[in-house]
C-alpha cells in the first residue's frame, strides 16, 4: 500500500456511470518522514477519510475488493487512516541493508 | 514475489472492516544482493515478521489470498520470512 495525505476532493458530474456516488479524494504520496512527494493519486474513499488525514491507499485490481468499488473502474482506494507510524529500523541511507 | 526488509510498523484503527486483525508493516524492497530497490511500501503481515527481518511479499490482488476473508483492499502481503539466500554466481 501507499502512504499518503488527503489534500483535496475531486467532483465530476460527467463520468462513467459506474462511478456515480463514489467520493473521489486527492491523495499526495508521503515518504517515511511524512514529507510530501510530487505524485498524487485520485482514490475512492472507503473509510470516511477527511482532508488533511494521513491514509493508506491500495492500488491496482485490489482496489476493487471493497463493497463500494466492486466492479467499478477504480484502481485506487483509501482503505485505512493512519494513527501512528513507527520506523524502528533506521537506515542511514546506505545502499545495502544490514541483515 | 519480491524481497524486502521490514523497517517499521503502522497502526490504523479506522480501516476497511475486513482488514481488522492484520498487522501492517513498512517494507523496504531489496534485491537478492540486499540492495535497496526504490520506495518503501506498506504490506499486510500474515506471518508475524519482526522489524529488521528479511521477508518476501506478494502484490496485486493475489495479496488478498493469505487473508481469511474473500474481499479486502490489500495490494501487498508478506508471505514469507527468509532464512537464507544462496546465489550461484
Amino acid at each position: 500500500m501507499l502512504l499518503g495525505k488527503v489534500i483535496g476532493t475531486v467532483w465530476s458530474t460527467r463520468k462513467d456511470e459506474n462511478l456515480v456516488g463514489a467520493k473521489f479524494l486527492i491523495v499526495r504520496q508521503l515518504d517515511l518522514e511524512y514529507k510530501p512527494k510530487e505524485s498524487t493519486v485520485i482514490a475512492v474513499d472507503s473509510v470516511g477519510a477527511g482532508v488533511g488525514e494521513v491514509v493508506l491507499v491500495a492500488q491496482g485490481s485490489s482496489a476493487r475488493q471493497t463493497s463500494i468499488t466492486k466492479n467499478k473502474p477504480v484502481d485506487a482506494v483509501i482503505m485505512a487512516i493512519v494513527d501512528k507510524l513507527d520506523i524502528s529500523v533506521k537506515e542511514k541511507n546506505k545502499e545495502t541493508v544490514e541483515v | 514475489m519480491y524481497l524486502g526488509k521490514v523497517i517499521g510498523t503502522i497502526w490504523a484503527t479506522r480501516k476497511y472492516e475486513t482488514l481488522t486483525g492484520y498487522k501492517m508493516q513498512f517494507v523496504q524492497p531489496i534485491n537478492a544482493e540486499l540492495e535497496k530497490l526504490g520506495e518503501p511500501i506498506v504490506a499486510l503481515d500474515t506471518v508475524g515478521a519482526g522489524p529488521g527481518e528479511i521477508i518476501f511479499y506478494v502484490t496485486a490482488s493475489e495479496a488478498v489470498i493469505p487473508l481469511d476473508v474473500d474481499m479486502a483492499p490489500c495490494d501487498a502481503s508478506i508471505v514469507g520470512i527468509v532464512d537464507s539466500i544462496n546465489i550461484q554466481s
